[in-house]
C-alpha cells in the first residue's frame, strides 16, 4: 500500500485460515501468484480488496495537495513536471482500482466507501502543502517512502496487484528524482529558498516516517498479511530502510532532518533515530488532521458535480445501441 | 520584421499558456478519473505549445527574454491572448464547449502554419497539429454525449455553448497580424479560417442536437492587451511566487 | 448501492510494438467502446504512436474456470470473467 498508516492498530485475533484452502497455500508458499478466478480464503480476498482500494484512494486523494500548486508553479518547466506527476497519480489510481475489481467489487462501490469514510487513504495526504518547497519535499520523502513500501509489493502473492505495482514503480521512478532535484535547486538557491526548503523538510519528516505505520509490536494484522505473501517486510524494517537511504540524501541536499537523535550506529550498521510520537498520526487518522475535511469535500464535490456528465454519457450510449449506431467519434 | 514576428508568436503562445492554465484547473476535479488523465494530457500539450512559442518569441527580442521572463514577469496589459481562454473554468459543459471551439480553431491554424516559411513556426505547428486533432476529437465526443444525452445534460451543454460563443469572433480577427508576415508566408490570416471552422463545429452541434447560439459577439481587445479581471486574477495566482523571488532559479 | 448508470468495465489490451502480440494491461470504466479506446490511449499508452489498442467490454469475455469451480462471488453460473533523464542528481547520491 501507499503506506501502512490507515488505521490505528487493532487486535486481529485470528490466524490465517488454512483448512479447505490447500491449493491456495501451496501456491502462496511456493512464491507463486494467485490469480482472479483462483479459489482463495474469504479473509484474503476481503483484506486485499481493502488494501488495494485504499492504495488506489491514496493515489487519487494524493493528487490534491500537489495539484494545488500546478497553477502556482514558479517556472513553466516545473509546472509541466508537476502536471505530469499528478496525472500519473490519477493513472496509478486507475491501475489499482482495476486490480481491486478483479476481486469481485465494482469501482463505484469502492468510491462510495471512500466518500462515506468506510475506506481510508494514506493519512500523509491530510497535511497541507504550505509552500512550493513542500512539492519537492513530497516528491523526495513521501514518494521515497511510498517506493520503499511499493517495491516489495511487486512480488506480492496476488497477481493483478503485483502487476499493477510493477507498472506503478516503473512510472514512479521520475517522481522521487524530480522532488529531490526541485529541493536541491532550492537548497542551493537564495537564502529565502533554502529556508523554504528546510522549513518544508522540518514539517514532512516525521509524518513520512509515520507512513510506515505503527511499530511492529503494535501491528497485529501484519502476521496474517505476511503469511499470505502480501506483506514481505515488517513496518519497522521498511522504516529503517527508508531512513538509511534518506539520511545521506539529506546531506547531499545540505538540509538537516529535525531529529536530534538521528545518528549512524556502527554496531547495527543502521541509523538510530528518535522516538516517533504516534498520537499525531492517530488524530489525523480519526479525521482531525489539518486537511481531512478539505480533501474529502473536494473529492466528493468532483464526483457529485460530475454525475450529470457521467449519466449523459450512459444515456447517449444507450440511445446509440437502440438505434443500432456505433457510438461516434467525429 | 522581427518585432512583428515576435509579437505574433507571443500572441499564439499566450493563447496556449492561458488555455493550459485553465485546463489544468480541472485536474482532480473532473467528472471521472479517466477524464482527469485526459484533461491532464490536454493541459500538458497546450503548455508544451506555449513553451515553444514563448521561447521563440523571447529569442527574437532584444534583449532576449526567456519563456519564464515572459510568463511570470509581464502584467496583464502585456498579454496578447484572446479573451476566450482567460474566462473562468465554468462547469463541464462550458469546458467542453470551449475545448471544442479552441481545438477546432487551433486545428485550422496549425494545419496552415505547418507550411509557414518560418522554419521554427512550421516545426511547432507540425507537432501541435497532431495534438490538437486529439483535443478536438475528445471535445467532440463529449459535446455529442452531453448534447444528446439526458435533458439535463442537453440544457447544460447548450448553456455552456451560449456562454462561450460570444468570444468566438475574436479568434478570427486578423487585425493583430502584420500583413507583411502574411504575405511572406510566415503568419496565417485567421479570417480565412472562419468558414471551415463554422462548418466543422456546425456539424458537431447538429449531430449533438444543439443550437448554434445566436448571441452578440463580446468586445474583443485581448490581442491589444485589453483584458478582463479574470486574467488579472489568473496571473496573480500564476505569477505570485516567481515574482516574490526575482532572479531565483527553480 | 452503485448506480445502474455507472460506466461499464472494459478490459484493455496493448500491442506496444510490431512483432509482439496484444497483452492484457488492465481495465478501465467508460460509457462506450469509443470512449474506452480513447481513455485507454490516455491511461495505458500515454498516447505513444505506433501502439495498437484493443478494448473489450468485460461482460463480453468468456473465461475458463480453473478446475471447473465457479468463483464464489459470481453465483450466477453464466456470469463471466471479471476480474488487474533528464534530472541532474549530484554524483554519489544513491537510491535515486
Amino acid at each position: 500500500m501507499y503506506g501502512n498508516d490507515f488505521t490505528a492498530p487493532q487486535a486481529d485475533g485470528q490466524d490465517a485460515v488454512r483448512e479447505g484452502h490447500e491449493d491456495f497455500w501451496r501456491v502462496v508458499e511456493s512464491d507463486g501468484r494467485i490469480e482472479p478466478r483462483d479459489e482463495m480464503p474469504e479473509d484474503y480476498r476481503a483484506s486485499l480488496v481493502r488494501q488495494i482500494a485504499q492504495h488506489a484512494h491514496s493515489e487519487i486523494i494524493g493528487m490534491q495537495p500537489e495539484g494545488e500548486w500546478i497553477s502556482r508553479a514558479p517556472s513553466l518547466r516545473r509546472k509541466a513536471i508537476l502536471m505530469a506527476k499528478v496525472q500519473d497519480e490519477a493513472g496509478h489510481g486507475l491501475y489499482l482500482y482495476a486490480a481491486a475489481e478483479t476481486l469481485g467489487v465494482d469501482r463505484a462501490e469502492l468510491l462510495d466507501k471512500l466518500h462515506s469514510g468506510k475506506q481510508k487513504y494514506s493519512s500523509i495526504f491530510n497535511y497541507p502543502t504550505l509552500t512550493w518547497a513542500d512539492i519537492g519535499t513530497i516528491g523526495w520523502l513521501v514518494d521515497g517512502a511510498a517506493i520503499v513500501n511499493q517495491v516489495p509489493l511487486c512480488r506480492c502473492s496476488y497477481g493483478p496487484y503485483a502487476r499493477a505495482m510493477i507498472r506503478v514503480c516503473k512510472e514512479e521512478s521520475f517522481h522521487q528524482r524530480q522532488g529531490f532535484e526541485a529541493l536541491y535547486t532550492l537548497s542551493h538557491g537564495t537564502p529565502e529558498q533554502k529556508a523554504m526548503a528546510q522549513d518544508a523538510v522540518d514539517r514532512w519528516w516525521w509524518p513520512s516516517l509515520m507512513m510506515f505505520g505503527p511499530h511492529d509490536a503494535e501491528s497485529t494484522h501484519s502476521e496474517k498479511s505476511m503469511a499470505w505473501g502480501v506483506k514481505r517486510f515488517s513496518n519497522d524494517e521498511l522504516r529503517q530502510r527508508f531512513v538509511d537511504m534518506t539520511v545521506p540524501q539529506a546531506e547531499a541536499l545540505g538540509l538537516t532532518l529535525p531529529d536530534p537523535d538521528l545518528r549512524w550506529n556502527e554496531e547495527r550498521g543502521h541509523y538510530d533515530f528518535g522516538e516517533i510520537d504516534f498520537t499525531e498520526l492517530f488524530e489525523v487518522i480519526k479525521g482531525n488532521g489539518p486537511c481531512n475535511q478539505q480533501r474529502m469535500a473536494r473529492r466528493r464535490a468532483a464526483h457529485e458535480d460530475g454525475t450529470w456528465a457521467r449519466e449523459a454519457a450512459v444515456a447517449y450510449a444507450e440511445k446509440a445501441q437502440q438505434h443500432g449506431r456505433r457510438t461516434a467519434v467525429a | 520584421m522581427n518585432d512583428h514576428l515576435s509579437g505574433y508568436a507571443l500572441a499564439l503562445g499566450d493563447d496556449a499558456l492561458v488555455a493550459a492554465q485553465r485546463t489544468g484547473e480541472w485536474i482532480a476535479s473532473a467528472p471521472q478519473i479517466e477524464e482527469d488523465v485526459a484533461l491532464g494530457n490536454i493541459a500538458l500539450d497546450l503548455l508544451g505549445q506555449a513553451r515553444s512559442l514563448l521561447t521563440y518569441a523571447g529569442s527574437l527580442e532584444a534583449p532576449q527574454r526567456s519563456e519564464d521572463d515572459l510568463a511570470y514577469f509581464r502584467d496583464a496589459a502585456e498579454f496578447r491572448n484572446v479573451l476566450l481562454v482567460e474566462r473562468p473554468r465554468g462547469d463541464f459543459g462550458a469546458a467542453m464547449a470551449r475545448a471544442l471551439v479552441l481545438a477546432t480553431y487551433l486545428g485550422e491554424l496549425y494545419e496552415r502554419l505547418r507550411t509557414s516559411t518560418d522554419e521554427m513556426l512550421a516545426g511547432i505547428a507540425a507537432k501541435a497539429v497532431k495534438e490538437v486533432a486529439y483535443h478536438r476529437d475528445h471535445a467532440t465526443m463529449w459535446v455529442l454525449r452531453l448534447g444528446d444525452g439526458t435533458e439535463e445534460s442537453h440544457a447544460r451543454m447548450q448553456a455552456g455553448l451560449d456562454a462561450e460563443w460570444p468570444y468566438v469572433d475574436e479568434l478570427f480577427d486578423s487585425s493583430y497580424v502584420d500583413p507583411r508576415l502574411v504575405d511572406a508566408g510566415v503568419a496565417i490570416d485567421p479570417s480565412g479560417m472562419r468558414e471551415p471552422f463554422d462548418a466543422r463545429v456546425g456539424d458537431v452541434l447538429a449531430q449533438a442536437t444543439l443550437q448554434l447560439p445566436a448571441v452578440r459577439a463580446a468586445e474583443g481587445g485581448g490581442r491589444e492587451g485589453r483584458h478582463t479581471e479574470h486574467l488579472r486574477e489568473l496571473l496573480a495566482d500564476m505569477q505570485g511566487l516567481a515574482r516574490a523571488h526575482p532572479g531565483a532559479t527553480w | 448501492m452503485p448506480d445502474r448508470r455507472d460506466w461499464p468495465l472494459f478490459e484493455v489490451f496493448v500491442r506496444s510494438r510490431r512483432g509482439l502480440s496484444h497483452a492484457h494491461v488492465g481495465s478501465l470504466h467508460a460509457p462506450d467502446a469509443q470512449m474506452a479506446l480513447r481513455n485507454a490511449r490516455d491511461v495505458y499508452t500515454r498516447r505513444q504512436e505506433g501502439v495498437s489498442l484493443w478494448v473489450v467490454e468485460a461482460a463480453a469475455i468468456t473465461a475458463s474456470s480453473p478446475e471447473e469451480k465457479d468463483a464464489f462471488f459470481d453465483p450466477a453460473g453464466d456470469k463471466i470473467y471479471r476480474h488487474p533523464t533528464f534530472y541532474d542528481i549530484p554524483e554519489g547520491v544513491e537510491h535515486l
